[in-house]
């Protein structure tokens, strides 16, 4: 497909952000919302969630209202984790600043809000949650960005981060649970990829222009939620990056249409899937197949979907990659479908014993699974329902955002969420005082401001970048160019180079700055420093100074050596290390870092002989 | 018009919302969205009630299966018996045995369950004529053939009640008294774990009243506690039940079986007997720093006759107090507890104690003092003065250990 007619395909698309905010303290305990390794976790503890089916939302209550004695959940505690996170405390009262903060927002997007404010439980028994429920509240709703309706705004808990999932049971950690989250979702009013390409990344310059909100891979994911005509809504979860937002929607759409057309043609061939599950371990006992050797093997016969199991319906994805979805939700490695066989160690003769066996003729298509027998058959009978559906069109259903676009199932659409009222954190009214929040100035304005100063890439990074008040601070007293230098390009080059920059925080940036304004240091000489500081973290001035001075001594004095020592270069080329290390060292032992000078000698001696 | 419950639209911020009407806890209209969320409005006007036909729901009836035991489950309300309706958020509480099987099937793969509702209280709000009634309706159940009880409690004063039963009704039969931490309408309840290993007591070689609660913060096992010898000791952790000054007599696995850890009275080893007079004029005061012996005559001139005193360290008061306790102490039992609440009581190490006992306390042993309460509640009840004096001191049913282990025993 090269120009996809958006507007005829009747494509709707509507995005939910979930955007962490960088508050003191979590949204329902005095815990602070800082992220922590599994490894420095002092404590673990389990527990199952139940979930009564009348809960599930089904509409007969007398039909079997069975229970779920669900997976076993293992949570991590941390010292910076308490008994709130644990649901062994009751909730403390709603963190203000996260509400002042998503109030903020709401009124950057011209939503109107709600009197008072009532925490809900919203129901999730995957474990994300200790309590087997998030904590969310609606504070306010219709909105509007550019033309793009916004429905409602939420603050809610952020879940337990996800460390392992073993099947039978799930590792989930604690540091992340209650950190406080805005949910904005819009409604389904973008037409197309790029459109919402552009809604999803105007949305984030809003919350980043708050200046409250977390930075960093995992503090903002988007799901997505897309429909065309005759096709389904389809709901994706989890994109982590912007980048790939337009493509997500584009795959989708041509996934949808795809299996639409998949759906004609089926139906022209008067296809039909048989709903027989059909036990041909014996056909493999000698296979050269390492997947299916020594395991049970089952098929399922689909007639007439031949060559349309192998037809490409996203990017590297079959409609067999559909059913392979599936099994692997069965804890299978996969599927194997006859489109694509002979191949993977299964013979030609195998395939054909296969078809046989189950009666399949050239334009049917026979797929196998194969591993624990109980396991084979619930896939395979749910891969049955999935077939069937070609012949219907697209279901709908909750799918899982991959790195490249594309995406995989994950599970059918959920029904309402069960919601019902926290009752142990009272409501809030929004008071004048609440609501009377300043609007930021836009990241956007903010750029302009500054493209008076710096280039204008540059200037829309710097107004982008969370120490942009470092910017305003020295603009008028060093040259602008440096401190954006100082605040984003060296750090960026740095991070490249494989240093930590994570500890170049405000104070230490402030502090170079602050050595630049003063003369301590040339403008040069804040790269040195940086390094310094990504080094030794606890360093202070005039440690760094001392360093820099010796540094440039060490410099000279090897520039010196280098020179004087040409004949010994020239004779022994990298083999003059040593003797040289050794007069170097003479002379800064004990005051330089030898790592240092080696690296700086090892440098000079090769641009010596480079020189030759 | 009581609108509570009722499918309604208004108009509130120039838009139309629809949505069902919930109970408000302050002034606010509130009303749920068809998104789940409730929000409240103060200004809004009513357009519309719209008629909705609700479905009641029934379960199906519960038959009983052949060759297990029958255990009555007597609720007495508390968190472990509520039910939250997802439609109005509002908390019920029918507890008919169709609905805990509905709820904890497993506890049918256990028992044959008849279950009755005689309260639906806080548990703070229980007194002595409760207790009485629940030790005549117990013994009721075991006339019956129970080989079973299980009495669903709110957890705050649980120890109370048990320890009331305890004294009040000799039992052939095990009866544990079981609650919830979490409320039972949270996925995460423990309310569910509890009434298993609960069931799981019931059934078993046992003959004594005990308490069934979470062994831990996870959802691996749950301690049998006598029920004289256990205290709540958190505010609000799944394991705030501790025995103190002895370890817990077993320790029911969720998935297994009972580990018994000490020494336990068995099925039928005592024959059914109920003596349930209590004497409510009894009172437990906690001594503190300054607290003046006045207190001691406020109520000896209301007419209270029993007098448990938590005292400080090894079981003491104020030498203030003793004249006062010397005026009061012929009428009176006056028995001494301590704060510490982990070690007995010895008032024969310091002058205080020792003039003490000679002003007529009596040393209350290793008990805890809200045990001592109620056993100095049905001592006076039951007996003579000088009858009640001596047995205070005499363990009765697991009251008063005879040794004193060295493990600080907290389970």
């Amino acid at each position: 497909m090269d120009q996809i007619d958006y507007d005829s395909l009747g494509l709707m698309v509507g995005i939910e952000i979930h955007q962490q905010l960088d508050t003191k303290h979590k949204l329902f305990c005095y815990c602070p919302t800082s992220h922590r390794d599994v490894e420095e976790s002092n404590f673990e503890f389990f527990r199952y969630l139940r979930l009564k089916r009348s809960e599930m939302g089904e509409e007969d209550r007398a039909a079997k209202e069975e229970v779920e004695r669900s997976k076993k959940f293992i949570y991590k505690f941390y010292d910076t984790t308490c008994l709130v996170e644990a649901d062994e405390e009751p909730p403390r009262e709603i963190n203000k600043e996260a509400l002042k903060i998503a109030i903020q927002i709401a009124k950057m997007l011209n939503m109107e809000f709600v009197d008072e404010v009532h925490v809900m439980r919203k129901i999730v028994i995957d474990g994300s949650n200790t309590t087997g429920f998030q904590r969310t509240a609606l504070v306010a709703f219709d909105g509007d960005l550019d033309g793009v309706g916004i429905a409602t705004l939420c603050v809610e808990e952020e879940a337990c981060r996800k460390i392992e999932d073993r099947g039978d049971y799930v590792v989930y950690s604690l540091d992340r649970l209650g950190i406080p989250l805005v949910e904005i979702g819009t409604y389904p009013d973008i037409k197309s990829p790029k459109q919402a390409k552009e809604v999803a990344a105007k949305l984030g310059m809003i919350l980043r222009s708050t200046g409250k909100v977390k930075r960093g891979l995992g503090t903002i994911r988007q799901d997505v939620n897309i429909s065309i005509k005759d096709g389904a809504r389809v709901e994706i979860k989890g994109v982590q990056t912007l980048e790939i937002l337009d493509k997500i929607v584009e795959y989708e759409v041509i996934r949808q249409v795809n299996l639409l057309k998949i759906k004609d043609e089926l139906k022209k061939r008067r296809a039909l899937v048989i709903n027989e599950i059909f036990d041909v371990t014996s056909l493999f006992k000698d296979t050269k197949s390492k997947i299916l050797k020594n395991k049970t093997v089952k098929a399922i016969l689909l007639r007439g979907f031949g060559g349309l199991v192998g037809k490409e319906i996203q990017p590297n994805r079959r409609l067999g990659t559909e059913f392979a979805d599936i099994a692997k939700m069965f804890g299978l490695g996969g599927i194997f479908h006859t489109d694509e066989l002979p191949a993977y160690g299964i013979t030609e003769r195998e395939v054909k014993a296969l078809k046989e066996f189950v009666d399949a003729s050239e334009d049917d298509a026979v797929i196998i699974a194969a591993g624990d027998a109980l396991r084979v058959e619930r896939a395979l009978q749910r891969i049955i329902e999935r077939a069937k559906f070609c012949l219907v069109g697209v279901p709908e259903e909750t799918r899982k955002a991959n790195e490249d676009g594309t995406t995989s199932y994950l599970r059918p659409l959920p029904g309402a969420a069960r919601m019902y009222p926290e009752t142990d954190v009272p409501p809030v009214l929004l008071t004048k005082e609440l609501l009377d929040v300043e609007i930021p100035e836009l990241i956007v304005d903010r750029a302009k401001r500054y493209e008076k100063l710096l280039p204008k890439d540059l200037a829309y990074v710097i107004a982008d970048s969370e120490y942009y008040k470092l910017f305003e601070e020295f603009a008028d007293k060093i040259q602008p160019t440096v401190v954006a230098r100082v605040i984003h390009s060296i750090p960026a080059e740095l991070r490249k180079e494989g240093f930590n920059i994570e500890v170049l925080d405000e104070d230490k940036l402030r502090m170079t700055l602050e050595m630049i304004e003063k003369g301590e240091i040339a403008k040069e000489g804040a790269e040195e420093v940086l390094k310094i500081i990504c080094k030794n973290p606890n360093a202070n001035k005039e440690e760094i100074l001392n360093v820099i001075g010796k540094v440039s001594n060490v410099d000279d004095f090897i520039q010196n050596l280098v020179n004087q020592k040409e004949d010994l270069i020239r004779e022994r080329k990298e083999h003059a290390f040593k003797p040289l290390m050794g007069l170097v060292m003479k002379e800064f032992r004990g005051k330089v870092d030898g790592k240092i000078i080696a690296e700086k000698l090892k440098k000079a001696i090769e641009e010596k002989i480079k020189g030759e | 018009m009581d609108l509570i419950g009722k499918r309604v639209r208004i108009e509130a911020k120039g838009r139309q919302f629809e949505g069902i009407v919930m109970p408000s806890p302050t002034k606010t209209f509130v009303l749920k969205l068809d998104n789940g969320y409730n929000v409240g409005f103060k200004d809004y006007k009513l357009l519309e009630v719209i008629e909705e036909e609700m479905i009641p729901p029934s379960l199906p009836p519960l038959m009983h299966k052949e060759g297990l035991p029958n255990v009555k489950i007597i609720s007495t309300g508390g968190t472990i018996a509520s039910k939250v309706d997802y439609r109005t958020g509002a908390v019920t509480s029918q507890f008919t045995a169709e609905e805990i099987a509905a709820e904890v099937p497993e506890l049918m793969e256990v028992c044959n369950v008849d279950a009755m509702l005689l309260y639906n209280i806080l548990s703070e709000n229980m007194k002595p004529k409760q207790w009485i009634e629940l030790a005549n309706e117990i013994y009721k159940s075991i006339k019956d053939g129970y080989e079973g009880i299980i009495i669903t409690h709110g957890t705050d004063t649980m120890a109370y009640t048990s320890s009331a039963v305890s004294f009040m009704l000799s039992t052939p039969v095990p009866i544990a008294f079981v609650g919830a931490q979490r409320s039972s309408d949270r996925p995460s309840s423990d309310a569910a774990m509890n009434l298993v290993c609960a069931a799981k007591t019931v059934t078993s070689d046992l003959g004594e009243v005990v308490v069934v609660m979470h062994g831990s913060t996870s959802d691996n096992y749950c301690y049998i506690h006598r029920a004289v010898k256990v205290r709540k000791n958190h505010t609000s952790r799944r394991d705030a039940f501790q025995s103190v000054n002895c370890k817990p007599i077993g320790k029911v696995d969720y998935f297994g079986s009972i580990e018994w850890i000490s020494d336990r009275v068995r099925r039928n080893e005592r024959e059914l007997k109920l003596m349930d007079k209590l004497e409510e004029k009894v009172v437990l005061i906690k001594f503190f720093p300054g607290l003046k012996p006045d207190i001691l005559d406020y109520y000896f001139d209301k007419g209270y006759r029993g007098f448990v005193l938590e005292g400080t360290g090894l079981g003491h008061v104020s030498t203030d107090w003793l004249d006062t306790i010397r005026r009061i102490s012929n009428e009176s039992l006056i028995v001494m507890t301590s704060q510490c609440l982990w070690g007995r009581v010895c008032d024969r190490v310091y002058d205080t104690g020792r003039y003490l006992l000679e002003a007529g306390v009596v040393e209350g042993e290793d008990m805890l003092p809200e045990v001592a309460l109620i056993k100095v509640m049905w001592l006076l009840a039951n007996y003579e003065l000088e009858e009640a004096k001596k047995l205070v001191k005499v363990n009765l049913v697991g009251e008063i250990n005879p040794t004193s282990d060295y493990d600080r025993c907290l389970f």
